[in-house]
């Protein structure tokens, strides 16, 4: 008797459990990107990709969003790290005071945050106005509808996604170590640099790698606080298919910017591995 | 729980800068939400900060206004029922994942966490272009579809961890005790993780409600909550979106303090 | 080894075979539990045991095999449809029911109507000595309670055979025994065919009508505590359970029944001869470390080795010594300690004696 055949029947809960889902999401989800990006080639030839990747405009479109997505991910690390570290040491009210204070911000929506954004930053907002007032400017700054608000708008929205990871490693590192690395001579400082931070980076890589990630593909943001004026790719495939109706070339950019994505998290997490303990 | 400061040494100059630094940081990241709540108070005609006087009428404004009243009502019937198909739909999935050893399990893992890597936006054409073709632009439940696939990898991803985490020998000892596998998960397993289950049923709520990008694309003229905001901002820039604001928020702060004290893993951080 | 199914057999296991990719934890196990024992399957961490359990709980699929349970195939039955109790290592108490919803829960799975529960639950929580305790959450209860109430859960339903996966090892020492000695007494009170797995070779003595002893996927032996402990069918049996003394020797003479071994370094042993009849064959020599005893000056024995004290260890009522033999070689000796007489230091000499019949021959390949 092939009692081996059982093994089927033991996972069969769990295949009829996942069968509905599954359908739901190849249905809704899976076909339907897969039809969009299946236009990119219609015709049978590559000419919307030759034109999104020949086409100065669309060039321009992408080195932007690169570049804000490094500045963004850039500023969230400097800004993250310090915060991630004061949350892991932080006593265990204070900590969830500051998780309450991450995660409200965190769920509210980007709307609301962009909004917000858009009453603080104007040239009449509360911060020129502020600024004006103790006489640290005379002239307001322009802090919207150009890439500096688009950025701030973007690292309010990201800073989470950085601190998360990184905070979740630090909680795990053994606070021994430091200990171990002072009682060989290591100061403190010394200490948190050479054994702590070495420790930590793997959050840092995941953080950095999500906020990147993440802020290529973002929309609301730069098209609330881009004020037409910041092309990032998000917003460029709205136009495509709301104005221009041209979905092949939507599609290729769309291609182009889901490739960087994935193409960029598998690489680091490439680069990363076996190489997370660098002193 | 959380690492606490070495007791005994006294505050190191260090330690002081790094309060400071995490008090500037948590300022920028609360401002904004602070900023809302007066203004949404404000007697002005026209957005001014500080508010010349206090009143209720861009509240009045809102409440009175059918169209604000319609968004409203619509997004909520739309998150409620997104929360129950997302929370069935996502449990089940994640049972399956974490429970199953089929070949293929690898796929329907990376299927399922998917639509967190796909940018929004991309989605939203995506799915806008497949109703269009059906004729669904403008149903609310073409909405409710598009968001259940939005909220779906949340609930997998905090039903899963609650899952792996439990101790599958519970349901082989009340398998061994007489009950079926599914007796088994009802009696046993989801009475167990259920603040779980209520944590992922709040975030696919939240998740739904905020939402805008693909509401924006599928409601056609019927617009949900976030679409109304979005396009009074575009338009101008007036206290009423602060009034839905400051509704938002309190709303995120309540399902916040229901979900940490019925819930588990809101935290995206274990 | 094949154990011939006896009739009164309650549990039989034939060529029970399980690979994992290219381990293969089960190699065609043949096992009968008689109606009544308490036969325990003894190995060590990775020797297929815990598979095994597994197995006839049903958790664990098999790629060939019957298991029969009181004469009804179960090989095929899902672990519910068994009728088997199981007390799991870490208990898998219900965390979120009650102790006496815990002990009711198979009652109900099989549909017993409320009063009949009530009454039989109370008769299970009485037999555990935790009559009163329904009440209490399980994390309200010492680690003994909790075990006790796996224990009255598992045997509630009358169950056709109660499993015991390793349930004492999160127990102190002090609790394991008495813990020990309680499951071993409601055993014998309930008549439970009873099949437990443990890796404590000490545990297995104590509390086995039979041992089973397992490696990699077969039974080695299978015998009393006596049998195996006395009278080991291998060496690593004879290792594995309890110390030893184990000579690697050739037989170099038989007569009279007794056989003279000659082993490394010029030791030269006797033994009872039973089955060693051939000349030169290779074989290991297994002297248990409480046998030998120290020979007053002009004294003799059968057996005689001289040695020189490199450690010695207190164990309470005795001592362990490790002796370098004259000749080479080491011998391990545990000696009653005698109040008064003190304990003999590394570095002193000492002759020790011991009769051809406190050995045992095994197979040395």
């Amino acid at each position: 008797m092939s009692a081996g055949l059982l093994g089927l029947r033991r996972d069969g809960p769990a295949i009829a459990m996942g069968t509905v889902p599954l359908l739901f999401l190849l249905l809704l989800f899976v076909y339907p990107v897969a039809r969009l990006l299946s236009f990119s080639v219609e015709g049978g030839n590559f000419a919307h990709f030759e034109k999104a990747l020949t086409d100065g405009l669309y060039v321009q479109v992408f080195l932007e969003t690169l570049r804000i997505a490094l500045i963004v991910a850039a500023i969230c690390l400097v800004l993250g790290y310090p915060l991630a570290y004061g949350l892991a040491i932080a006593s265990p009210l204070w900590a969830t005071i500051g998780f309450a204070f991450l995660l409200l911000p965190f769920w509210t929506s980007v709307l609301v945050r962009t909004y917000a954004w858009m009453i603080l930053l104007g040239r009449n907002g509360l911060l020129n106005r502020t600024l004006l007032d103790l006489g640290i400017i005379d002239q307001p700054l322009a802090l919207l509808h150009n890439r500096t608000g688009v950025i701030i708008g973007m690292v309010h929205v990201l800073l989470p996604y950085m601190v998360f990871p990184i905070y979740s490693v630090m909680r795990r590192v053994d606070r021994q170590l430091l200990s171990a690395a002072e009682g060989l001579g290591a100061s403190p400082t010394q200490a948190f640099r050479r054994v702590f931070v070495p420790l930590t980076l793997p959050g840092v890589f995941a953080g950095a790698t999500l906020v990147f990630v993440i802020s290529l593909g973002f929309f609301i943001t730069p098209a609330l606080l881009g004020g037409g004026r910041v092309m990032m790719i998000g917003v460029q495939i709205e136009r495509l298919v709301r104005q221009f109706l041209d979905w092949g070339l939507a599609a290729a950019v769309a291609i182009i910017l889901l490739a960087a994505a994935l193409g960029i998290a598998a690489l680091l997490r490439r680069l990363l591995r076996g190489d997370l303990t660098w002193s | 729980m959380v690492v606490s400061g070495r007791p005994g040494r006294p505050l190191a100059p260090g330690r002081k800068l790094l309060i400071a630094y995490c008090v500037l940081v948590m300022v920028f990241l609360l401002l904004p939400l602070a900023i809302v709540f007066p203004i949404s108070f404000s007697s002005a005609q026209s957005l001014q900060f500080p508010p010349p006087g206090y009143s209720l009428r861009w509240y009045r404004t809102y409440v009175n206004d059918p169209v604000w009243m319609a968004a409203t009502w619509r997004s909520l019937i739309i998150a409620l029922w997104t929360t129950a198909l997302a929370t069935v739909l996502g449990t089940l999935l994640a049972f399956s994942i974490v429970r199953g050893n089929y070949p293929g399990k690898a796929i329907v893992n990376q299927i399922a966490t998917a639509p967190l890597i796909v940018p929004t936006i991309i989605y939203s054409i995506a799915v806008y272009g497949l109703f269009a073709g059906f004729k669904m632009i403008g149903l609310w439940q073409g909405i409710v579809l598009g968001h259940t696939v939005h909220a779906l990898p949340f609930v997998v991803m905090i039903v899963g961890a609650a899952l792996r985490t439990f101790d599958a020998t519970q349901e082989q000892a009340a398998e061994g005790l007489g009950a079926s596998k599914l007796q088994a998960i009802r009696r046993v397993t989801l009475p167990q993780i259920r603040p779980a289950l209520i944590s992922a049923a709040f975030l696919a709520f939240i998740s739904s409600f905020d939402e805008l990008v693909i509401a924006m694309f599928l409601g056609g003229s019927n617009v949900t909550l976030p679409k109304k905001m979005f396009d009074n901002i575009t338009m101008e820039i007036e206290p009423t979106v602060a009034v839905v604001s400051v509704l938002q928020i309190v709303l995120v702060s309540l399902v916040l303090m229901l979900a940490a004290r019925f819930g588990a893993g809101a935290r995206p951080v274990t | 080894m094949v154990e011939p199914a006896t009739g009164s057999a309650d549990l039989e296991l034939s060529g029970l075979i399980r690979r994992f990719g290219t381990v293969t934890a089960l190699a065609g196990v043949d096992l009968a539990v008689r109606a009544g024992e308490l036969l325990t399957i003894l190995g060590p961490s990775g020797s297929g045991k815990t598979t095994l359990l597994k197995a006839v709980a049903g958790f664990e699929m098999l790629d060939a095999g019957d298991i029969r349970l009181k004469g009804r195939d179960i090989t095929l039955a899902p672990p519910a449809r068994r009728n088997i109790g199981m007390v799991f290592q870490n208990y898998a108490l219900f965390p979120h029911m009650d102790v006496a919803a815990n002990v009711a829960f198979p009652l109900e799975m099989r549909g017993m109507a409320k009063a009949a529960i009530a009454e039989k639950v109370a008769w299970a929580l009485q037999t555990v000595d935790l009559a009163g305790y329904g009440a209490r959450l399980p994390r309200q209860l010492s680690g003994g309670q909790q075990q006790r109430v796996a224990l009255a859960r598992a045997v509630v339903f009358d169950p056709g055979l109660l499993l015991l996966d390793e349930p004492f090892g999160a127990l102190d020492r002090k609790l394991r025994e008495q813990m020990q000695l309680e499951v071993k007494r409601l055993q014998r009170r309930l008549g439970l065919t009873t099949l437990f797995v443990t890796h404590d070779q000490e545990e297995a003595l104590i509390l086995s009508d039979r041992i089973a002893v397992m490696k990699s996927g077969q039974i080695e032996q299978l015998g009393t505590p006596e049998e195996i402990y006395a009278r080991p069918a291998n060496r690593f049996v004879a290792d594995f359970i309890g110390e030893s003394n184990l000579f690697r020797c050739r037989v170099s003479a038989v007569a009279d029944g007794m056989a003279t071994l000659t082993g490394e370094g010029g030791l030269t042993l006797r033994i009872v001869a039973g089955t060693l009849t051939a000349i030169g064959s290779e074989i290991g020599a297994l002297l248990r470390p409480e046998r030998p005893r120290i020979l007053v000056p002009g004294e003799t024995a059968g057996n005689m080795a001289e040695g020189e004290v490199v450690e010695a260890v207190y164990l309470g009522e005795s001592v362990k010594y490790a002796l370098r033999l004259v000749g080479g070689g080491s011998l391990l000796v545990r000696l009653p300690f005698k109040a008064g007489h003190g304990m003999l230091s590394p570095g002193q000499r000492l002759r020790l004696g011991w009769d051809p019949a406190d050995m045992h021959a095994v197979p040395w390949s």
